[in-house]
């Protein structure tokens, strides 16, 4: 099944984003291989140079690991994982702390709000 | 030399009144998936005819491998036609053989077996087979050369959506780093993740040639969505 993309931002940054999410989220675990570039954009259904763009990306910032005879597998380093997945997380606190703000809540009222929101869930 | 294809001053004009390609000059890389794009009329076909050889440039001309366009390169480009060129009786497997003969690069066992992926059977005549099928084995036919240039005229203009992503899949899975797929089309929105790069012609001229994601870094929308800016009527 091709991957949704959204229309108005660069392709490779969001191959990176959702790669990182698999990565982060355990469905690629520490140390595990990844699939070839070819496959994944073939999954995907985007082009090989924009997935292999998008995997550079990942390298760089250690998350993916590129054996010359293994092809390339998510990184040991669980430290690293789990820093990468806390700054997504704030990023995405900031982000809905933002919307809240367009809706004219404070923070005060929205940490509010969550409160409530958590309690009737559980 | 390092560029796969060599498109200097090139002009078509069919009558001093009809100027189909206006002087363009461009050079094209390997290894990429390149769209072309422009609205009816804007001589995407002429310029694609040209790059085959069908039609011969009123001035400028056409490089690709650092040889001018004729007999030899021909050897080297796979084309799919807008119109096909092949007779309805003729069996599938028969138009098999003919592409053995014809063309040295021919993978019979690559078209068999992606023939079969679909569930076509090679004992079927062209006629006989749905326009969506009819497109795709001529897809296929072209797609199992092992070919340095694929130029594809509006190949997923006619199928239905499943089609059109086995199509775009195809392209991916037989990309190859040495060899450049050009392909038009009016579906921007449905192939842009699949391109690299991009050609906008209006009026026969280069209006612009650059990546997908430049345009949508610069622009922050799609390919599809800057289109329809630039072209709006």
């Amino acid at each position: 099944m091709a991957w949704d993309l959204e229309a108005d931002r660069p392709i490779y940054a969001q191959l990176v984003e959702r790669i990182q999410m698999q990565i982060v989220s355990g469905q690629y675990p520490p140390g595990t291989r990844l699939p070839s570039v070819r496959e994944l954009a073939a999954t995907a259904a985007v082009n090989p140079n924009t997935m292999q763009k998008a995997f550079a990306e990942l390298e760089r910032g250690g998350l993916i690991l590129t054996q010359r005879t293994n092809g390339r597998s998510v990184t040991d380093d669980e430290e690293l994982i789990r820093q990468v997945r806390s700054g997504l997380a704030k990023e995405y606190l900031d982000l809905f702390f933002l919307r809240m703000q367009e809706l004219g809540y404070t923070r005060g009222e929205t940490i509010e709000l969550l409160k409530e929101s958590a309690g009737v869930e559980q | 030399m390092n560029e796969l294809i060599e498109i200097a001053g090139l002009t078509k004009a069919y009558d001093s009144k009809h100027v189909a390609v206006n002087n363009i000059t461009l050079s094209l890389p390997r290894g990429k998936i390149i769209g072309l794009l422009g609205p009816n009329g804007s001589g995407k076909t002429t310029l694609i005819k040209m790059m085959n050889g069908l039609l011969s440039p009123t001035h400028g001309n056409i490089r690709i491998n650092g040889q001018l366009v004729g007999t030899d390169t021909k050897a080297h480009v796979a084309y799919l036609p807008d119109r096909t060129y092949l007779s309805g009786g003729q069996r599938i497997s028969a138009v098999l053989d003919y592409f053995c003969d014809f063309y040295l690069d021919f993978q019979r066992e690559k078209a068999l077996s992606m023939l079969q992926s679909l569930n076509i059977d090679p004992d079927m005549k062209l006629k006989t087979l749905s326009k969506g099928t009819r497109e795709k084995v001529q897809l296929i036919l072209v797609m199992s050369r092992d070919a340095d240039l694929y130029v594809l005229d509006e190949p997923i203009a006619g199928v239905d959506p499943a089609a059109r992503d086995y199509i775009l899949r195809t392209i991916i899975n037989n990309y190859n780093p040495g060899s450049t797929v050009l392909l038009s089309t009016h579906l921007i929105g449905d192939i842009e993740s699949v391109l690299d790069e991009v050609i906008f012609m209006r009026y026969g001229h280069l209006v612009l040639y650059t990546s997908v994601d430049n345009i949508r870094e610069q622009h922050g929308k799609s390919v599809d969505a800057y289109f329809r800016e630039v072209f709006a009527c």
